[in-house]
């Protein structure tokens, strides 16, 4: 009677006048309307740029107690891989210990007294390099590049006579291909997950934000003593953030392809599917909040509640496989999750729509949830 | 009363959470009428209205409004009722046009761009209309309201304190505005403050915790609160009406000009009272019929806000 919604009765006019209205609105509100435009682009930007899983150039002091070809061959090598910045030397390990805590360097290197002559000596000594590990993902490829850079060094150094101490080495090497990422690049990999971070922030936001404003500014009493249907309500007011939704994904596009050179090798219809549906969700999602939140504030609080599982549970931050089974389960109802996946197969990967069935078929399960629960929750009436 | 009731409903009750706001309502209103609801502050007036126009869901009653079942119908009734809010409702960053047009749209009128124009036109504001209804003032706002709540030309014209923070020159046009609709066969139920609102009305209910204490045709209201009235005139007023405060029987003291209303429900001992006073010669002392206006600032000051309640009954009951 007074809940849910009827398809019966659905007047076209009444619809577009709520759109319209919207689009007016939308148009006047100048810092919304700057933020869903200008969000997305910033955001782009700093986090293409500043979010590096693989950093280069870290600080590292050297503590040399030796000094030889093979010595400086080591650290020459360990300078050109990019990963350590000789910052200095650093007088043993006591001051080096007190360097590392106060995060001055990310390492410090101890090459020991007769490193030289004991390596002659087929001593097999040890080098030294306590990492700063707090931050795993600072240092881990650097120290995973390590073993590499010290085995060249040797190699090249140890020539003539002294070459059968370089076959003390494992007589194989690793050899990493980095598959969809030749330069592993971390940019290739965060520029497509942040299209579905951003959405699902300004979609989400936007849409309850837009809802409960109506409820806050008391136009709502006014807009339903009107003869108009929540399904009208509902889809007129949608459909706008639809179009918004558009708008940033092209800019994100765009974006992507000219300032991070990011790919596009799939299919673009496998592309348009997964985010018209995830829009379709992320707004779903928003009205389902904007039923619960009684003010603005509440709405952008419980919105908030939303972003940081699509952050962190989505594979966007850490990698999916890597989390615990419950985590994983808790992922798989985050939309995110699923869009993500698309974008990567998609532009990485080059995907089509076949290949993302599984991802499409699980956005439209979340959608049919969201929805059923966000129709038995809205009130036609102000009880 | 002759003419068919557009509201007749019994029993209407609403509850939210352990607080009856509305208790066991009854209501009937004949067609064309002006039917005044007064009250305090949180006595329920406005949650009746949001019941009557399908706003809220009652929690019992029934009965009619337009001749549509209030639980059943509400969408039907909704076609034909005009709803004010008490609040200003219309968007403030919509223009005056886009505003009514908004509403226009909303009923599926036809001929919309002559009606919008013609409501433009009616309130003066054709010049106007590409001004944001929200930089408007308070006057304006309300004939805006009033407007957009007449576009489809309702039966019933629900109005939850319409005047609020209106100075008392748009008051007097919108209470001529609304006599013009009642005239017309417009059914007009509106919750009022204020006592020159009270008396534009032919019929008046008194709620006071979500119960109807009083209800009638105004004529009969002094009666029904039954209040004695005498009329003093003479020198020296304020001081007596200091002193008169204090005396028994004395439940009212208003002053109309240079003359003292005073009133009170126990005619003995308000006789006895002013039998006392008249003796001493001072002033001259006439019996009089209570009017509508004693009556109405009787009931305004037994009723205190019923936001605070700390007694179960009504205060004029």
């Amino acid at each position: 009677m007074s809940g849910g919604l009827s398809i019966a009765g659905f007047s076209f006019g009444r619809f577009s006048a709520v759109l319209i209205k919207e689009f007016i609105q939308m148009r006047r509100d100048r810092v919304t309307f700057a933020m869903m435009i200008g969000l997305p682009i910033i955001q782009l930007l700093l986090f293409g740029f500043a979010i590096n899983a693989d950093p280069r150039h870290l600080p590292t002091l050297v503590e040399m107690a030796d000094d030889g070809p093979l010595t400086r061959a080591i650290l020459a090598g360990m300078q050109n891989s990019g990963y350590f910045d000789f910052q200095g030397p650093v007088g043993g390990i006591a001051a080096g210990e007190a360097v590392l805590r106060r995060g001055d360097a990310n390492f410090v290197i101890v090459i020991p007294q007769n490193f030289e002559r004991d390596v002659i000596r087929g001593r097999r000594p040890s080098v030294l390099i306590s990492a700063d590990a707090s931050d795993p993902s600072a240092t881990g490829g650097a120290v995973a590049a390590l073993a590499g850079i010290v085995q060249v060094a040797i190699n090249e150094t140890l020539q003539g006579p002294l070459q059968s101490l370089a076959g003390t080495a494992p007589p194989f090497s690793v050899d990493v291909h980095r598959e969809y990422n030749p330069e592993g690049k971390t940019s290739t990999n965060i520029v497509p997950g942040l299209l579905a971070i951003i959405l699902s922030m300004t979609m989400v936001m936007i849409t309850a934000v837009a809802i409960v404003k109506e409820t806050e500014r008391g136009t709502m009493e006014m807009l339903i003593a009107t003869p108009v249907r929540p399904l009208e309500v509902m889809l007129g007011k949608i459909l706008p953030y639809v179009f918004v939704g558009y708008v940033q994904t092209t800019v994100f596009l765009i974006a992507a392809g000219i300032v991070f050179r990011v790919p596009f090798e799939g299919s673009p219809w496998a592309f348009f599917l997964g985010f018209n549906l995830f829009i379709v969700v992320n707004l779903a999602l928003g009205f389902l909040i904007s039923t619960a939140a009684r003010s603005q504030m509440q709405a952008m609080q419980l919105s908030f509640f939303t972003i940081l599982p699509s952050i962190l549970l989505s594979g966007f931050m850490f990698p999916f496989a890597g989390m615990p089974a419950w985590a994983q389960f808790l992922g798989t109802g985050v939309p995110a999750t699923h869009f993500l996946r698309i974008v990567r197969k998609v532009m990485l990967k080059g995907a089509g729509v076949g290949d993302v069935t599984g991802e499409l078929g699980a956005l439209g399960v979340i959608l049919v949830v969201i929805s059923v629960i966000a129709m038995l929750r809205y009130r036609q009436t102000l009880d | 009363m002759t003419a068919p009731a557009v509201i007749a409903i019994t029993g209407l009750t609403k509850t939210f959470g352990d607080k009856r706001v509305v208790d066991d309502f009854d209501i009937t209103v004949p067609k064309g009428a002006i039917y005044g609801f007064l009250g305090p502050n949180g006595s329920g007036k406005t949650t009746t209205i949001r019941m009557l126009c399908g706003l809220l869901t009652p929690d019992a009653g029934q009965g009619t409004c337009l001749g549509f079942d209030i639980l059943r119908e509400p969408d039907k009734i909704k076609e034909q009722v005009g709803y004010m809010t008490q609040k200003f409702s219309l968007y403030e960053d919509l223009s005056i046009r886009e505003n009514l047009d908004f509403v226009a749209r909303m009923y599926r009128l036809n001929r919309r761009k002559q009606r919008v124009d013609a409501a433009l036109n009616d309130l003066g504001l054709a010049d106007r209309q590409k001004q944001l209804a929200g930089t408007l003032s308070g006057g304006w706002k309300q004939r805006l309201a009033l407007a957009a709540c007449l576009l489809h030309e309702p039966k019933l014209l629900l109005l939850d304190e319409p005047t609020a923070g209106v100075d008392p020159k748009a008051r007097r046009d919108f209470w001529d505005e609304i006599r013009r609709l009642s005239a017309a066969g417009v059914t007009v139920l509106v919750s009022t403050h204020y006592m020159d609102e009270a008396v534009q009305c032919d019929f008046i209910a008194y709620i006071a915790y979500g119960k109807r204490l009083i209800d009638g045709p105004s004529a009969t209201i002094p009666e029904q609160v039954g209040l004695v009235t005498w009329r003093v005139e003479g020198p020296d007023l304020a001081a007596l009406e200091q002193r008169l405060k204090q005396e028994p029987g004395v439940e009212q003291v208003a002053r109309f000009g240079a003359v003292l209303h005073i009133s009170g429900t126990d005619k003995q001992a308000l006789d006895a009272t002013v039998a006392r006073l008249q003796a001493e010669g001072t002033h001259r002392w006439t019996l009089q019929v209570a009017g509508l206006e004693e009556a109405f600032i009787y009931l305004m000051a037994g009723a205190r806000d019923n936001f605070a309640r700390d007694t179960p009954q009504g205060a004029a009951a």
